[in-house]
Order: structure tokens, then sequence, then C-alpha cells
């Protein structure tokens, strides 16, 4: 058996006090696509952070392609190459053109030649659908394109491991779909990815496996089909059915039990 | 309930006195008029005739050039941009080890700039000229006198550009260097090619302030010590104004100050109109 592209065994991650991961172990294959989904608080986006130490984990292990990046000696810039990650909110460099957001990073950090960079990065703008808008200034993009952008950019760097957080929580809602129909492509060209999403339709449809997490821990994890079509656990029941007909739901009394967990 | 008869309590149009909008504009009216006298009081009780004689004498103007320019203008204009060249590059040395997360770095910066920032700048320029000599007898500071104002003038930028430079940093949103870092960058590539271009539009404005400052502190070179070719505006003007008992050259070389720094207003409003336009 081959190791898994990503491991992550016992993790926890406090800020301060406050406990946000409570003994996290995921194992995601080469090729696999899998979903984190759970309310907000529940640790999902801290978990996907430690998977490429943009948060430092309290304790335990991540591994991404058998290299340790909890390992205080791990180059971590060598190993971060691998990882591409997706914002929220983007982050592409505004100073920047589109396309040179896209080159300058493979320039200065695999130090390839102009050429090769400005291919790759045509490729790459191809792939998400926005050539033409090579030499546009990111501000002057909707957020739609300038998260296509934003994978695009992350691409150019040829990473083996795809790392999702929320990638469609800050569009509107009209423009979702161009950015899911780049990460359904991404997903059928078998890239390996982990992506913290609220978007049920996407997990139902292109996800391997669902993973369901509340205050710091994995609730369930399993087939889509299981964990949203059939849930097992009460928890994962009650977030589906407020996230599926939010309208439907009832003022609900704070529960003693789960206060204080999460943020 | 209506409130008709009402006095005040409703929300309609008071009836007696002057409504807020009334009361705005007379106020804002008695202000205009205030300052029109002033300015015309001013204007009457003025001396022209004597304050011309003793500042707009035309032959005397006329004289200075193109001495004025040529060699006094020039020279302001050198000492101030290495001294700015010379604050910047340290103002950033300064601002990077502010930041830094090493302990004795920050500490160090920290002492940097209380202490230059705190000091007036004449007495950074009596210290270069006669302290350092005396301590390094001997040496030379590279460029002479060029060299000296570059280094007093750089040395009191830098406090000043350094604390700026370091909040430019810290306003380029988190997230910048996150997406950076997670691009593969180290930290150090990353400030340099994705967080510094970002401060620098964001701290324009003040910079372009320090440069204006450093124009008018550039008169300070006359505590060094200058030959007749290294005289700057100030300078020369007030040379020139002792040797023919007159104040002309003063409002001259006044002027010239003014001939820089207008433009110099004007071409950061549209630099920075430009960066808005690409990052908004």
């Amino acid at each position: 058996m081959t190791r898994p592209e990503i491991e992550v065994r016992g993790l926890h991650k406090s800020f301060g006090d406050n406990e946000v991961l409570r003994g996290i172990d995921l194992e995601i294959g080469r090729g696999e696509v899998v979903c984190v989904i759970g309310p907000s608080g529940s640790g999902k986006s801290t978990l996907l952070r430690c998977v490429n130490l943009l948060e430092e984990p309290t304790k335990g292990q991540v591994f991404v392609g058998g290299a340790e990046l909890t390992d205080p000696d791990v180059d971590i810039d060598a190993v971060r190459r691998r990882i591409g990650m997706v914002f929220q909110q983007f982050n592409l460099f505004p100073h920047l053109t589109v396309v040179e957001n896209l080159t300058l990073p493979q320039r200065r950090v695999l130090r390839r030649d102009k050429a090769t960079a400005a291919k790759v990065a045509a490729e790459n703008l191809e792939r998400v659908g926005l050539a033409e808008k090579a030499s546009a200034y990111p501000a002057s993009l909707s957020g739609g394109q300038q998260q296509r952008v934003a994978i695009a950019r992350a691409l150019a760097m040829g990473p083996a491991v795809m790392l999702f957080d929320e990638p469609t929580s800050a569009l509107d809602p009209e423009l979702v779909g161009d950015v899911l129909a780049v990460m359904r492509m991404l997903a059928d060209e078998g890239m390996t990815m982990m992506v913290v999403t609220h978007e049920m339709t996407f997990a139902r449809e292109v996800a391997d496996r669902v993973v369901f997490m509340d205050g710091g821990v994995v609730v369930e994890d399993g087939r889509p089909e299981d964990v949203i079509g059939n849930p097992r656990n009460e928890r994962t029941r009650h977030f589906l059915s407020r996230l599926l007909d939010p309208a439907m739901a009832e003022v609900e009394e704070e529960n003693p039990a789960r206060r204080g967990e999460g943020e | 309930m209506s409130d008709a008869t009402g006095n005040g309590t409703g929300l309609a149009p008071r009836r007696k006195g002057l409504t807020r909008r009334q009361k705005r504009s007379l106020s804002r009216g008695i202000q205009y008029v205030v300052f029109v006298a002033a300015v015309i009081a001013f204007a009457v009780a003025a001396d022209w005739g004597r304050l011309k004689n003793q500042f707009a004498q035309g032959p005397i103007a006329r004289e200075m050039f193109p001495d004025v320019i040529t060699l006094a203008l020039k020279n302001t204009v050198l000492y101030t941009v290495s001294g700015f060249a010379v604050g910047l590059v340290l103002g950033m040395v300064v601002a990077l080890m502010r930041l830094s997360s090493v302990g004795p770095y920050r500490w160090l910066a920290g002492v940097y700039i209380e202490i230059f920032r705190g000091l007036p700048a004449l007495l950074i320029f009596i210290f270069i000229g006669v302290a350092v000599p005396l301590a390094f007898p001997g040496t030379e500071i590279i460029g002479g006198t060029y060299g000296k104002v570059a280094l007093a003038l750089g040395l009191v930028a830098a406090a000043y550009m350094a604390e700026t430079i370091r909040a430019g940093i810290q306003a380029v949103p988190k997230g910048q260097m996150e997406a950076a870092r997670s691009l593969g960058f180290s930290p150090a590539r990353a400030m340099v090619s994705i967080i510094i271009p970002q401060a620098f539009r964001i701290i324009l404005p003040p910079l372009t302030n320090e440069l204006v400052l450093l124009f008018k502190d550039s008169s300070l070179v006359l505590f060094l010590g200058v030959t007749l070719q290294e005289r700057e505006l100030s300078k020369f003007g007030r040379d020139l104004a002792s040797q023919t008992a007159n104040s002309t050259p003063i409002l001259v070389a006044g002027l010239c100050y003014l001939l820089i720094t207008i433009p110099l207003g004007f071409v950061v409003r549209r630099m920075e109109a430009k960066a808005q336009e690409a990052v908004k």
C-alpha cells in the first residue's frame, strides 16, 4: 500500500486557552477529493491551515507527500511548493497584473526562466478560462474571476496537492458556479484535493469522501452519500438540516454542552 | 396624536428663530467677512514701499542669476537627494529590524529611532562635523562635504522613515504574506517581492513629506563649514544679503525652494492617483 498524500496524526491546536482542534486523525490518498464540512468555529479552516503549516500545530504530526511538516528541521518552503492553497479572500497580489501574479512566484520561487514562466502562466489561465484577462489588474475582475486566477496561480507552481479554504464563501451566488466548475475539472484530472466548503451539492457530486467536523473533532467520515445522504450522528443530521433548509430552522436555546467549543 | 400646536417636540420645522441650516450659513458668512477684513487691514497697514525696497530690488535679483540656479539650487538638490537616499536605505534596514522576530534587533532599532528622532538635526550636523573627525583622526568621510551632508541628513531621515516604512509594511493585509508563503516564498523573499512594493504605494505621501522636510534641513549644511562652491540656497542667499545689505536674495532663495517643492507635490498626487487606480 502506498502512503497517503496527506496524513494528519493526533493533531491539536489551541489559540491561548481556546482549544480549536482536539485530536484529529485524517488520511487523504493520492487523487482523492475530500470535502470538510461543519458549523462555523468547528475548526475545519484551522485544520486546513495546519496542513500547510500556516498555523503551527500545538501537538501532533502532519505529513504531506511523505515529508513531515511538523519536523522542526523541515524545509517548509520546499514542502509548500508541492501544496497549492486557495483562500476565501483570493489574496491575489493587487500590485501585479493577472499574468504577473502567475509568473512572479514561478520565477522567484522555482527559478523558471521568463519564457517558461510565461508559457506555464498562459496554459493555466487558459485552463480556468481567463486567458483574455492576462494583462488586467485583479481589482478590475469579479470575485469569481479573481478566485479562478488564484487557482491558476497555485496550479502554475505544479502542486501535487490542492487545499481550498471556503473558496466560494466570499462570492456572489451567481459567481459560485464558475469556480466550482474549475474545481470539478481539477478533481476529474485526478488532483488530490482537500476542500473546506459549505457547497453541499459540490461535496455530494465531486467528493470521494466527506468529513464532518464539530467542536474540534472529526464526527463523521465517509462516502458523501452516507455522510450527507444518510448521516448516522445526531450532530451531523442537525447541521445538515439547518444548512439544507435554513428557512425551516427554529430559534435555538443555547446548548450548554456545546458552549465554549470552537470560536 | 397630533402635535400641530406644540412648540418643537415634533419633527415639523420650528416656527420661531433660525433653523439649523440658516444658522450655519449665517456663521459661514460671518467667517468670510472677518477673513476678508483681516486681509484688507494687513494690506493697507503694511508699508509696501519699504518692503519692496528691502525685498524686491530688481537689479540685485538679476545679479544672482545664473549662480543661484547652477550653484545654489543644484547643491540644495544634491544634498537633499543624497540624504534621502541614505535615509531610505538605512530607514528600510531599521524598519525591518523593528519588525524582526529577534529581540535585540527590535531593541536596537527602537533605541536608534528614539535618539535620532529626538535630537534636533542641527546637533547631528555639528556632531558629524566635529565629533567624527575627533574620534577617528585622519579619516575622511567619503565625498567630503557632500558625504557628510548625506550622512547627517540620512541619519535623521532614517529615524522618521523607519517608522513610516514599518507602518506601511504593517498596513499590507496579512493574507498577502500568507499567500506568498503558501506559494513557497521564503519570509525574506516574500517581503522583498510582495510586501514592500505594496507598502511603498501606501507610504508614498508621507515619504514625500520627508523629502520636503529634508529640502529645508539641507540648509543646516552651513554648520559644517562650506566652501564657496559648496553653498546651497539658504547660505547663498544670506551671503549675498549681507554683501548687498538688502534682503532681496533671501526672497529669491525662498522662491527657489518653492520651485522644487510645489512641482514635487503635483508629481506625487499624480503617482498616488495612478497607484490608486491599480490597487482599488
